[in-house]
């Protein structure tokens, strides 16, 4: 309790990280998406250079790592939606891969051999979005109704049930072959997409993610996106103060689905290939868990987080792997137990890990790695009144 | 006396014979109920009376089992007989044009045309579908107009004119005072998410607005300086005085006020009391009032309607009422009556 009352000055990187929160909460309104532009802007100049410089130059190639951020940035587009849903309107969504899939099966419909179609890229961007929408909207509708738990396994039902779908209409999807061969963009000025030749990718993930999220910023900082804040909080007074719940907690369904689809689309367009399998509850669970972990209900923390567990579960992984094999330690008997570290494959354990980091996180941090004030407000008070609670119990 | 002069003056809100039931346990038992403009109207009653039900009925938390409330010469809340034919409006246009495009077909219109009809037809179908389950104001209106009852929604309820407090404070805990009062703005505001995502002029000007709107909103119930507090953080009384800001700002013509003064203590209570007395004098609003605190009812009210076992026991004016040997006996029970 007394270290609480007194924030903590030894660390300074964490004074310095404070203050450029602060700094950037009392940064006007109207130069928030300045900030956003300059923000990505930055960081997307400066992270192909950090890989260069070691130790990361020798985890892979400079196109290698790019290759994996233009990934990275699919889920960081992912877990921004999402946390439209989950973060600011509070409702559990575990099927959302769902609207990633069809997102990302819109533009193979739309650019590839299989259906005849070449429609360029910029445009599919804004259908994949549409058309991820309209499915949002679709199962939203008879949906939205439900609260908590309920609402939670329909929409993992829907989750589920759009992969079978692709999978089995295999007239219209080709079933687990998936639709292959779907056109790479050809934009001007960012260069040739190609297998060999992220960049192009690289630049483009980040301005895509530069807009969703200033227009995401927008949607918070207005009247629809306190209507969502009001709902999570309690959707009956909110219903009483003349917000009509249906509509606004539709909207969120339906904006988390579109940002989805663009991730979809993007998807679509640099892995060339579109299957079943790629959409399953695990990429729910994935976005989700980044989400909780990045800090639910903050734009830029959910979009940092999103980022840092897709590289730790990529790169982090393959390089515990590299690590212990290059050790060459001998096996020990811890007991009955056999361990082998050179002989364990890490990437085996991704979730494992993700639970230990969720059950870590719970324990330790439960508003996330980078909350929003409002709910580390929340979660801290709801802590201490606990702790006070037990002192008085034990007094 | 003040009942002579009520009949005058036009009803805000009227109750004709509601009921409102609980599987075995009738909580409301046909009450006529009105309140006439600008009135304060008390609403007491031992506990589990039913006044709180009542107030969720009013405010279209939920349905009543039989009889309606009228808003404004309006009826916005009744049980929902005639609810089968809302299906009906969406179906039948949607089945006429879907019948019209199969009449084109076989009439030897070009099958372009006829198709084109029928996509029409599915549109409609649609669209219709879609705003049955969104329920746009207008729909809800639109429904009332014919006749095809299905009550109004708490939402509807605030558009029309009804603002409301909770029993238990249910502010949004999280946001701060000024977004809880901005919330209560919704119905006034009209900026959607497209002004927000391209910050259109209609944004920023409401925004502005709406902030220092919401801004004189908390300095009249005396909150000024406290705009940035997160709701959960503001002490028991200011909560009180936030939860009142915020059913003020959706400007409506009635307020519903659920044991404004719960929990207060005495020199709480009479700044409390004189709020409503401002709030009815310069807002020109009308109020109904649930309490327990004889002193703020007895006070404040023109009018007072006592409830016992979901039954109107007595109306009319707090001497007339303080009284009636039927609410002496209730709160006080059998042979009290000396």
């Amino acid at each position: 309790m007394i270290g609480k009352a007194s924030p903590p000055a030894a660390n300074p990187l964490r004074r310095t990280l404070r203050a450029i929160r602060d700094l950037a909460s009392r940064l006007p309104q109207r130069h928030q998406s300045l900030t956003v532009i300059v923000g990505m802007a930055f960081v997307t100049a400066i992270l192909p250079l950090v890989v260069l410089a070691p130790p990361l130059n020798g985890f892979g190639r400079q196109n290698d790592w790019l290759d994996g951020f233009a990934n990275a940035g699919v889920f960081v587009l992912l877990a921004m939606g999402l946390n439209v849903v989950v973060g600011l309107a509070g409702l559990l969504d575990l099927g959302y891969a769902a609207f990633f899939a069809i997102g990302a099966y819109t533009y193979a419909y739309g650019a590839s051999p299989f259906s005849g179609l070449d429609v360029p890229f910029w445009p599919m961007l804004l259908v994949g979005a549409a058309v991820a929408m309209v499915f949002g909207l679709l199962l939203g509708a008879p949906t939205l109704r439900l609260r908590g738990d309920y609402l939670a396994i329909v929409t993992l039902g829907f989750g589920e049930i759009v992969p079978v779908v692709f999978l089995n209409a295999d007239t219209y999807t080709r079933g687990t072959n998936g639709i292959s061969g779907v056109y790479q963009p050809v934009l001007p000025i960012v260069g040739n997409f190609g297998f060999g030749n992220p960049m192009p990718y690289y630049l483009t993930m980040a301005a895509i993610i530069a807009v969703a999220m200033i227009l995401l910023y927008r949607l918070q900082d207005s009247r629809l996106g306190r209507a969502w804040m009001a709902i999570r909080e309690d959707e009956l007074a909110a219903a009483s103060m003349g917000i009509n719940t249906v509509t606004t907690k539709l909207l969120a369904f339906a904006i988390g689905a579109s940002t989805s689809g663009l991730g979809g689309v993007f998807y679509a367009s640099k892995l060339s290939v579109v299957s079943p399998d790629q959409f399953g509850f695990v990429i729910s669970f994935t976005v989700l868990a980044m989400v909780v972990l990045g800090g639910m209900g903050n734009i830029w923390g959910v979009a940092v987080g999103a980022f840092v567990i897709y590289e730790l579960q990529s790169q982090g992984l393959k390089q515990l792997n590299s690590f212990f094999g290059g050790l060459g330690l001998p096996p020990f008997h811890l007991g009955p137990l056999t361990v082998d570290l050179t002989s364990i494959n890490f990437l085996e354990y991704q979730f494992l890990l993700y639970g230990l980091a969720l059950v870590g996180m719970m324990l330790l941090r439960p508003e996330g790695l980078f909350p929003s004030r409002r709910r580390r407000a929340e979660l801290r008070d709801e802590a201490d009144a606990g702790a006070a609670n037990e002192e008085l119990v034990q007094a | 006396m003040s009942g002579a002069s009520t009949p005058a003056r036009p009803l805000v809100l009227r109750t004709i014979g509601l009921t409102k039931q609980f599987g075995g346990l009738v909580a409301v038992r046909d009450v006529d109920f009105e309140i006439p403009e600008g009135a304060i109207v008390s609403l007491i009653g031992p506990n589990g009376a039913g006044k709180t039900t009542m107030f969720n009925v009013i405010a279209g938390l939920s349905d009543p089992t039989s009889g309606l409330v009228e808003f404004l010469g309006q009826r916005m809340i009744a049980r929902p007989e005639r609810s089968w034919l809302e299906p009906v409006v969406w179906v039948v246009p949607a089945v006429v044009v879907w019948a019209l495009s199969y009449a084109a077909w076989l009439a030897g219109l070009p099958l372009v045309l006829g198709q084109l009809l029928v996509l029409v037809g599915l549109g409609v179908l649609i669209a219709t579908l879609i705003t049955a389950v969104v329920r746009p104001p207008w729909y809800g209106l639109l429904l009332v107009r014919f006749g095809i009852f299905k009550s109004a929604r708490p939402n509807e309820m605030v558009l029309a004119g009804i603002g409301r407090t909770f029993q238990n404070i249910r502010l949004f805990a999280n946001m701060t005072a000024l977004e809880n009062v901005l919330v209560g703005m919704h119905g006034q505001l009209r900026a959607n998410g497209l002004d927000a995502a391209l910050r259109t002029a209609r944004h920023n000007r409401e925004e502005v607005q709406g902030r220092s709107e919401a801004r004189r909103w908390l300095a009249y119930v005396g909150l000024r300086g406290r705009e940035d507090e997160l709701a959960r953080n503001l002490p028991y009384g200011d909560q009180r005085r936030l939860e009142i800001a915020r059913a003020l700002a959706s400007r409506p013509r009635l307020l519903l006020l659920d044991e404004p003064t719960a929990g207060m203590n005495p020199s709480e209570t009479s700044t409390m009391t004189a709020l409503f007395g401002k709030i009815r004098s310069e807002l020109n609003l009308t109020i109904l009032l649930i309490e327990h605190d004889m002193r703020v009812v007895m006070g404040v009210s023109d009018r007072v309607t006592v409830l016992d076992h979901g039954e109107k026991i007595a109306e009319g004016s707090p001497d007339e009422v303080r009284r009636d040997p039927r609410v002496i006996e209730a709160y006080l029970g059998k042979g009290s009556v000396a």
